[in-house]
């Protein structure tokens, strides 16, 4: 019998998901454990979203989740974007306050985060006036400053510069003990993540360490229709 | 589209034959000549003298617009509710004037008279498009808030800010109508700026009220400059402050009015014949009451308010679809189009009361200055809304030269959806109207109820009032259903 510490962090035992007619997830069993860094790879539409979508419904409360189109307010500064990542962790009365003054303390913690993702000096400028990428550190910003144990992340370095996209992977790997990101560039994926799962049409073509993903597998995996 | 369109003609042109249009007064010309004059030799300095009237105006329509919008943001809160849209749908069914009427008694003709009559029917407008703005504004930033935040939490930071704008657009516009509701307040006695127009129209004294009527516009055109978001707090306490400075409010008054005074006479007729002053409950006799002000008032008032709003709608939508062009960038010159702009904001700026007053003295009684007030009114606004949307319009270049291909081939065809979805959204306001200005002496629903205020018979105005709300609440369903039905929206979609 397994202990409790070594239970899986997730089990999905044969899970179909299907939206309408199409079938987005076909006969998906899979097991993550507690510290893995695991990469999602494959196609667009192979059903990544669909997949993280589903890990963060089973572990809300103890999770971050890097939104793909960000999910930002972009009303609100990049400061009140990223403290929205702890809403539920403060009382009403302090996050209304926090959205008039913020106090110097609450600054003091999202401040560093926004300047090690190099974005500080945007940290008052409203959402809807930063460019792609800005944006995006916004979203990975705010997953960081949740603190929480499991991180998902779905595409969280599509629009950050190639030459800032490894730092940024290089964070999410520090602050979080498992990792979960879907990622499009197989390099990313491959230098960050030490378990790569291969996605095809909803189901799982492979699932290995990074050493043993080979490069034929991969352009099986993107060539096939 | 066109069938429809067709179809309200047709029942508009049977509405005019059915209709009282004549012209009463011996001299109209003569009036209207010294209307004119009038209106150009406006005597400015008049209006320091009633500086205060212009003040509560101000006041009323502050007080009015914030208690309606707090109670519209509670109300929108739970607008999936179907009691709480019934209860919307009622309040805002009844126009400001009758409101006004129901306070008059029970707190008497003062402030909080005005604040009330502004703010209740407000409140279920604010609710109805409080409720859409969010209903239709994206809905991404909220999949960003984790879950277990609190749902205030979670408004302020998700749903407030993506809302603002929006919300702050409406409510500014709002507050332009809230002075016009404020001023016509006056017609009934309330101490705003109708108060002495209706004398200066009254005694024929023009050159004053054509000041009046220009501060008014003055006051409007302004709120750009002195309505700043930063400075609202600071005029809404203030406002207040002076409010409460002359609030006298009898509670006895007012548990008399809603405990005794609204029911049916003949639930009380016993208790004042034997000086007890008693209630009792008798059903026959409550519903013979009621079947006689049906059979007597109820029913000739809706019959005129209908054939009045009908002929109104139809005017309406004339009017605009032969006022836009000369607004429009499309069909004339910089100059024209500018003046025809400021034209239109001017006539859309006077309240349809006081249009309705100056045709009154005018024309004399009857249905035609009715007419001429909804129609302008409105049609002003609907072709202000038309030009502006034709003007969007992109046209290629080689659309035709000749300017009625151009209108009917180019230009119509891409606006006229919005065009009618905005002039059935219209319809209810043209039928609160058209009840309304029964107070004036055309035999529309309004009239029966001021007289049944007159004659102090509250139970009969209530119930003649809530004929009238529902009434509305019904137009404003078919209405819908013709929207649906027809697939158009007053969103604006130019392709």
């Amino acid at each position: 019998m397994k202990s409790d510490t070594n239970s899986p962090l997730f089990y999905l035992n044969q899970e179909n998901v299907s939206y309408k007619d199409t079938v987005v997830l076909k006969n998906v069993t899979l097991e993550i454990n507690q510290g893995e860094r695991v990469g999602l790879i494959g196609p667009s539409g192979a059903g990544k979203t669909t997949l993280l979508r589903m890990l963060y419904q089973k572990v809300s409360d103890q999770s971050a989740f890097v939104h793909q189109h960000y999910a930002l307010v972009p009303q609100l500064s990049a400061f009140h974007n990223v403290y929205i990542g702890r809403l539920d962790r403060n009382s009403t009365l302090q996050n209304l306050i926090n959205l008039v003054y913020p106090r110097e303390k609450v600054r003091q913690e999202i401040i560093p985060i926004l300047d090690s993702l190099g974005i500080e000096e945007k940290s008052f400028v409203r959402v809807s006036a930063l460019s792609g990428g800005e944006k995006q550190r916004v979203a990975v910003a705010r997953a960081i400053y949740r603190q929480k144990s499991i991180l998902l992340a779905d595409e969280p370095v599509s629009s950050v510069d190639p030459h800032q996209a490894g730092a940024v992977l290089e964070l999410i790997n520090q602050v979080a003990e498992t990792v979960v990101m879907s990622l499009h560039a197989v390099e990313l994926a491959l230098k960050y993540a030490e378990r790569i799962i291969g996605l095809h049409n909803g189901e799982i073509q492979f699932d290995l360490s990074a050493e043993e993903v080979t490069p034929i597998m991969l352009k099986e995996l993107y060539q096939k229709s | 589209m066109l069938k429809t369109s067709l179809v309200f003609v047709g029942i508009a042109l049977i509405a005019i034959l059915l209709a009282d249009l004549e012209v009463s007064t011996q001299y109209p010309w003569l009036e209207m000549s010294r209307m004119v004059s009038g209106a150009f030799t406006p005597d400015l300095p008049v209006v320091w003298e009633f500086k205060s009237s212009l003040f509560n105006t101000v006041v009323f329509a502050l007080c009015g617009t914030f208690l309606g919008g707090i109670l519209g943001i509670g109300l929108a809160a739970f607008f999936q509710y179907m009691p709480v849209r019934l209860f919307c749908a009622f309040v805002r069914a009844i126009h400001e004037i009758f409101w006004a009427f129901i306070f008059l008694p029970v707190v008497g003709l003062n402030s909080i008279c005005g604040v009330l009559a502004i703010a209740i029917p407000y409140a279920g407008i604010f609710a109805k498009v409080y409720a859409e703005i969010i209903q239709e504004s994206d809905q991404e930033p909220l999949e960003g808030i984790p879950s277990k935040a609190h749902r205030l939490s979670r408004f302020f930071y998700g749903v407030l800010p993506v809302i603002y704008a929006d919300t702050k657009h409406y409510t500014a516009y709002r507050f332009e109508c809230a002075l016009r509701s404020s001023a016509i307040l006056g017609f009934i006695g309330l101490p705003t700026l109708g108060y002495h127009l209706e004398t200066f129209f009254k005694e024929g004294m023009y050159s004053e009220a054509a000041a009046l009527l220009i501060t008014f516009y003055l006051l409007i055109a302004s709120l750009k400059y002195w309505l700043k978001p930063r400075l609202v707090p600071v005029y809404i306490v203030l406002a207040f402050v002076l409010l409460s400075r002359e609030i006298s409010l009898s509670w006895e008054n007012v548990t008399r009015f809603f405990t005794y005074e609204i029911l049916p006479w003949p639930m009380r007729r016993q208790g004042i014949r034997d000086g007890t002053y008693t209630v009792s409950f008798v059903v026959t006799p409550i519903w013979e009451w009621a079947k006689e002000i049906w059979l007597e008032e109820a029913w000739e008032g809706i019959w005129k308010t209908v054939v009045l709003t009908q002929i109104v709608l139809v005017g309406t939508g004339l009017f605009s679809l032969f006022g836009f062009p000369l607004a429009c960038r499309h069909f004339t010159g910089k100059v024209t189009n500018r003046i025809w702009h400021y034209l239109l904001i001017v006539v859309r700026t006077t309240p349809e009361y006081i249009l309705a007053y100056i045709f009154l003295t005018l024309w004399g009684p009857s249905m035609l200055p009715a007419v001429w007030a909804i129609l302008l009114h409105n049609g002003a606004i609907l072709a202000f809304l038309s030009s502006n949307n034709a003007d969007l319009v992109q046209l290629r270049m080689d659309a035709p030269l000749k300017r009625i291909n151009r209108y009917f081939y180019e230009i119509l065809p891409r606006i006229y959806g919005q065009f009618l979805a905005f002039l059935f959204y219209r319809w209810e306001v043209m039928m609160r109207e058209s009840a309304i200005l029964g107070v004036l002496g055309i035999y529309t629903l309004g009239f029966y109820i001021h007289s049944a205020i007159s004659d102090d018979q509250i139970d009969k105005a209530i119930l003649l009032i809530l004929f009238t709300a529902i009434l509305n609440m019904g137009i404003d369903f078919v209405s819908q259903m013709v929207r649906r039905r027809l697939k158009i929206s007053t969103k604006l979609s130019i392709s």
